[in-house]
């Protein structure tokens, strides 16, 4: 009774939120049908509900191709590699920052280290094509300086290849990293400091006691949401910095995914890769979740 | 004990807080080398860049490079059309998560718990690329400049951070006094709820919009004319394959001329880069605030 009162004087909230809704089930719900062409094969003149049955055929396909192990193997050590670097990078430039107290010098290395984040992926590779160049460019420039008239060609070299993707990731979103971490700082009980003082300690010891544990819970969520991600690492920038000489360590899932799938139109066979890789996040995202919660009583969900 | 009294840093903390100037320095000197170089660049003549002579400030300086942005057509219908992208996406992507995060904000909205873990489910798992691709073809929105507008106008991450602030910025009072004075729901989302959230409608405007102006991929699977191209398809093209088009340049080429194209291709780059970065460069310390409070609603949990 109450239900349908509230119904009822209330429906301007549905007229409202009908059409979002309508895009929510159009564009997220609709293509999770759509998964189900990941157990047919599927044949455009079919479409999705009638191409025939092949049930696991295609995860079969995927898991016995000998793309299978180089992608996992350079899809994780990616995602390790720029998780491993990135998360302590943002952390100690959000503690560098809190430490300063000259407002204006702490603000000018905000705004300048944030600013990269809104570089363009497309402009960012430019601009590392152009800065790791061999022939003209700062990294030419320095091999000459030190006597080395060879530089390296790095973006020729799959050894190369996670270095330059991770490295230049550090150089775009440190910063950004880095506010999630102060405003948490900012929010740590100021009576911890003034006890601390008076207890004579150092700005080191104020670091290690108060401000690290202060931010813990930030730092585990952020990493909970990045262990689900492990396997999803972005195609944007990794697709436009792949040439076939790093092609051995850059090809990843979702490049691959999008190979195989939009570029050789073999969509089952992507359809299952790309199901395959949302399901160990969902299972890499709860595993993580529920260590965490019975660890240190942090948690996403 | 002396340190009670005193406001002056003990030796350490002085030895201390230097490195963290010095090293706060390095990281300022890193951040903004690469930019002042291409900056540099875009001014000097082709032979000095390539002969490395620039390094810092510009050699020989010349306009050549951006006369030639100038001249290339495709960059400017690329400008053009990501201008439209950017416009009408960023309008539909708010209106939308408005309209979504405004009745879930409300406690009176019997059964937002289903749209709610229906979004939180949304944003925990997809469908993947393939699916997603599939269901932008069979609305027919394929080469048409809709696919870069409407199918990823819904951004759950949005949704969640608008409910957060309706819900701790707009008090139930608020709502119960507007509702004495006989104004509904849908009034009362028009004339109080949005007037009353301009920061976080900065945020999501700013959000959609560099998103939407920064991003290839979907234009990268969605279209196929290269006269729709938005700007990054079109940067991509010159930055990344080294596919530079003359046609749009000039009618005849001789050689003086493309000696002097030659010289054009190269710094053409940098200058490119230097003109696409300035429109935000210029608004962004500006938008700054704007995001880092994004950031900071976003890490509200609730």
């Amino acid at each position: 009774m109450k239900r349908s009162i509230a119904l009822k004087r209330h429906w301007p909230l549905y007229a409202i939120i009908a059409l979002p809704t309508a895009f929510l089930i159009v564009f997220s719900y609709w293509p999770m049908l759509g998964v189900q062409i990941a157990f047919r094969n599927y044949s455009p003149v079919y479409g999705i509900w009638k191409s025939p049955w092949v049930g696991l055929r295609q995860f079969e396909l995927f898991l016995t191709s000998p793309y299978f192990w180089p992608l996992v193997k350079n899809t994780l050590s990616l995602s390790v590699y720029s998780l491993v670097v990135s998360i302590p990078c943002s952390i100690l430039l959000a503690i560098a920052l809190n430490e300063v107290r000259h407002a204006r010098f702490k603000k000018t290395v905000q705004m300048f280290t944030y600013a990269p984040y809104f570089i363009s992926t497309v402009i960012l590779v430019g601009m590392i094509q152009i800065i790791l160049s061999p022939t003209s460019g700062p990294l030419a420039l320095l091999f000459h300086l030190l006597g080395d008239t060879n530089p390296p060609n790095v973006l020729a070299s799959a050894n190369g290849f996670s270095s330059t993707y991770v490295w230049s990731g550090i150089w775009q979103e440190t910063g950004y990293g880095a506010v999630i971490y102060l405003a948490a700082l900012a929010s740590v009980n100021p009576e911890l400091y003034e006890a601390a003082k008076i207890d004579g300690a150092t700005r080191l010891q104020k670091i290690r006691y108060i401000d690290l544990p202060g931010i813990r819970s930030t730092i585990i969520i952020l990493m909970i949401l990045s262990v689900g991600g492990l396997l999803s690492v972005g195609f944007e920038k990794v697709y436009l910095l792949q040439n076939n000489l790093n092609l051995s360590r850059s090809e990843i899932i979702s490049t691959y995914v999008y190979k195989a799938g939009l570029v050789n139109a073999d969509f089952s066979f992507a359809a299952a890769i790309g199901l395959f890789n949302a399901i160990i996040g969902l299972i890499l995202i709860s595993i993580v979740n529920y260590t965490a919660r019975k660890v240190s009583d942090n948690s996403l969900f | 004990m002396k340190q009670i009294s005193t406001i002056r840093e003990s030796k350490q903390d002085r030895i201390f807080l230097f490195c963290v100037y010095a090293g706060l320095s390095l990281v300022l000197v890193m951040v903004l080398y690469p930019l002042i170089y291409i900056v540099s660049s875009s001014f000097s003549s082709a032979a000095a860049v390539q002969s490395g002579k620039v390094w810092l400030w510009p050699v020989d300086p010349t306009l050549d490079g951006y006369i030639g942005v100038f001249k290339y057509n495709a960059v400017w219908t690329g400008f053009a059309n990501s201008i439209f992208y950017t416009v009408g996406g960023t309008v539909l992507s708010v209106a939308l998560t408005i309209m979504m995060a405004y009745p879930l904000s409300r406690k009176e909205m019997a059964g937002r718990r289903i749209w709610i873990w229906a979004i939180l489910f949304a944003m925990l798992f997809n469908g993947g690329l393939i699916p997603f691709y599939l269901v932008v073809k069979d609305l027919g929105m394929l080469d048409s400049p809709l696919a870069l507008i409407v199918p990823t106008a819904l951004n759950v991450f949005s949704i969640i951070i608008a409910k957060t602030f309706f819900q701790t910025s707009l008090p139930n009072e608020i709502y119960e006094a507007a509702q004495l004075d006989g104004c509904g729901d849908f009034k009362f989302m028009i004339s109080i709820a949005i007037p009353l959230s301009r920061p976080i409608l900065a945020v999501l405007v700013l959000w959609a919009a560099v998103g939407q102006w920064n991003s290839y991929f979907n234009a990268l699977i969605f279209l196929n004319s290269q006269s729709l191209y938005p700007l990054q398809l079109v940067l991509r093209q010159i930055l990344v394959e080294n596919k530079i088009d003359y046609s749009g340049m000039s009618a005849t080429l001789d050689a003086q001329k493309l000696a002097l194209m030659q010289n054009m291709e190269t710094l053409l780059k940098y200058s490119l880069i230097v003109i696409t970065t300035i429109p935000i460069l210029i608004i962004y310390p500006f938008v700054q605030k704007h995001f880092v409070k994004g950031v900071m609603i976003g890490s509200v949990k609730e």
